[in-house]
């Protein structure tokens, strides 16, 4: 055996891939947290939406797929910036635990429409994803396909908010929000806009999950605390960091899962999360200014 | 004039059992004193700001500590009720301790109980040698099988359930109203407020939210301890998974909790309106009460964020007069 084992090394390269589908996941989370200070608790549940919106649009309603992912963007998007008309503008300036309270709410009102709508059964698109082999190790395509969007999508908003007019304003409101309001930018119109953008990472992440994992509507559950996790362990508002976290996150896992059991490893997760936002909470990668 | 009226409804809450009403009923008493009992642990600390979003974690541990002693040891639950609660304390203390100590509040907090929470499902469902994983577990049956087992705290009348029920809820209405006449009431407000403030006064920062966690760990573990003796079934999901935390969080919302009869309300508020919309609705439409559910609670949130009682509060003082308490409504310098 050894240094060098075969499926240890399989664990790691699968651990690096499903770290692409947390980072894709954290993503819009984290633009939401920094810029808006909201912790959308639903956002996992805005993922679950986009799943089901690329199911009804594929196999109810038999639309190819290439019209049913955009959609799935575009749609929770949408449903991003209702999230943030209805819910956490009449309490922006509430008490912090408010809006994540309404959020919450959001949580149940979601799962639960879903069942109603679509019931509680377990679906699938039908499509199975093949599974690469190079010298015996096995990869999963679909956490390839993964791993990459998770890459183009950072890549994406990177150059989103460092590129583009509304992109700046939007750094700058999540360095200083009050002064930026008194320097004739409005910023309605750019929380408006995160939460369109961050709703669209929700529905990218939709796309690749819908091809590894069956939807129900309490799917939600499975990754969203994982996803806060990430966030915070990588900084809040801290792309980059969110980035890097989630494949340490992911690492632990695959890891963890490969010499003890999923479930012991994501209680590594979760302890080695409450540690650290014991000793460091500005998050392990510190944001730089 | 107010305590004839408590002792009367004191009264009538112990014959209510003996009345005619049907199983169904008294079930549906049961689990709102249970809530209602496990909403006023909640708010012990909901109220003073320490939103706790991993309460299931107490209960879960409780609840199955009480379980796996019964069914690996054969030690009575009475026992179980003790070492059950004791770890819960523990459970908090190790949570509490450095979350104070460091300063952690507001949202990171709530993602530490989050994160608690999951740890506790996550450690039950590893554990499935003894625990049964996510299919969860039954206490083991008394043998040979009684009507009344004093020893295991297993009965075939729903009658000594809620009687225990209704001890742990009016227990915890007193440990309430303790809290709120201690000296603690004014040092939490005052953190709640503005935390470097109050340690500059002198206020034991640490050692006040401490206390109040610790109470709140203890009772809510006693309240996973019911559950489970009432259902006779442990589940980690439904025990300790987040959507059980975040329930207990919403019914203490829904009906106030800044205000001792607020969880109880909130408990009764939320059960009826459950149960009514499931038998209204049936199984033709399963999922619509809870969608309505969750789209009161988002209503309530905005609205109402002292919840119904605090609400009717507010308006029955305006009404007669009298000033209102200036209640926490401000938001916190941070």
């Amino acid at each position: 055996m050894g240094i060098f084992d075969f499926f240890l090394l399989e664990a790691i390269i699968n651990g690096i891939l499903f770290g692409g589908v947390l980072a894709l996941l954290a993503l819009g989370l984290n633009l939401v947290f920094g810029v808006i200070d909201v912790i959308w608790i639903c956002y996992a549940e805005l993922v679950m939406m986009g799943m089901y919106v690329i199911f009804t649009l594929h196999s109810t309603w038999g639309l190819p797929l290439y019209v049913a992912a955009p959609a799935s963007i575009v749609g929770v998007g949408l449903l991003g910036v209702a999230v943030h008309l209805f819910v956490i503008s009449p309490i922006l300036d509430s008490q912090p635990i408010n809006q994540l309270l309404a959020t919450g709410g959001l949580l149940f009102f979601l799962q639960s429409f879903a069942t109603l709508v679509f019931g509680a059964d377990f679906r699938n698109l039908g499509i199975s994803l093949p599974i690469l082999e190079f010298y015996e190790l096995y990869i999963s395509f679909s956490r390839l396909l993964s791993f990459g969007a998770a890459l183009l999508g950072m890549i994406g908003l990177y150059l989103f908010l460092t590129r583009t007019f509304i992109g700046t304003a939007i750094r700058a409101v999540a360095q200083d929000r009050e002064i930026m309001g008194l320097m004739g930018v409005n910023t309605k119109k750019v929380y408006l806009i995160t939460s369109a953008v961050g709703g669209s990472m929700a529905g990218l992440a939709a796309i690749l999950l819908v091809l590894q994992q069956d939807i129900h509507p309490f799917i939600g559950l499975t990754f969203g605390p994982i996803t806060f996790m990430i966030c915070v362990l990588g900084g809040l508002g801290n792309l980059i960091g969110g980035f890097m976290a989630a494949f340490i996150f992911s690492q632990i896992i695959s890891i963890g899962s490969f010499y003890v059991s999923t479930e012991l490893s994501y209680v590594i997760a979760f302890i080695l999360f409450i540690v650290m936002i014991f000793i460091k909470p500005e998050g392990i990668f510190k944001r730089s200014q | 004039m107010k305590r004839y009226l408590l002792a009367a409804g004191l009264g009538f809450m112990v014959i209510l059992p003996f009345l005619p009403i049907s199983i169904y009923y008294l079930h549906l008493l049961i689990l709102t004193l249970i809530w209602a009992f496990i909403g006023t642990s909640w708010s012990l600390m909901g109220k003073f700001r320490l939103v706790s979003l991993g309460h299931g974690a107490f209960m879960g541990v409780a609840g199955y500590t009480t379980a796996l002693l019964w069914n690996q040891f054969h030690i009575t639950p009475w026992l179980g009720i003790l070492a059950g609660i004791a770890i819960s304390v523990l459970l908090g203390f190790l949570i509490g301790y450095p979350s104070f100590r460091f300063r952690v509040v507001g949202h990171y907090f709530a993602l530490v109980t989050l994160a608690l929470g999951e740890v506790v499902r996550f450690s039950i469902i590893a554990a499935r040698e003894i625990t049964g994983g996510s299919l969860g577990m039954t206490p083991e049956r008394v043998q040979p099988p009684t009507e009344v087992s004093w020893l295991a705290l297993q009965f075939t009348s729903k009658r000594y359930y809620y009687f225990l029920a209704l001890a742990c809820w009016v227990g915890g209405l007193l440990v309430w109203r303790w809290v709120n006449r201690s000296m603690s009431r004014p040092a939490l407000e005052a953190i709640g407020e503005d935390e470097i403030a109050s340690a500059s006064i002198g206020i034991n920062v640490t050692a006040q939210k401490l206390k109040v966690t610790l109470i709140s760990a203890g009772m809510t573990g006693m309240g996973g301890i019911l559950l489970g003796l009432y259902n006779q079934y442990l589940n980690p999901n439904t025990l300790s998974g987040i959507g059980i935390s975040l329930e207990i969080v919403f019914l203490s919302i829904v009906g106030g909790m800044y205000s001792a009869p607020g969880p109880t309300i909130g408990a009764i508020l939320t059960i009826v309106f459950r149960e009514t919309l499931r038998t209204y609705f049936g199984v033709s439409l399963a999922g619509m009460a809870e969608t309505i559910y969750g789209l009161l609670l988002i209503l309530f949130i905005i609205f109402m964020p002292r919840g119904i009682y605090g609400f009717l509060e507010t308006r029955f003082q305006q009404y007669f007069n009298t000033p209102a308490d200036p209640k926490p409504e401000t938001v916190p310098t941070s």
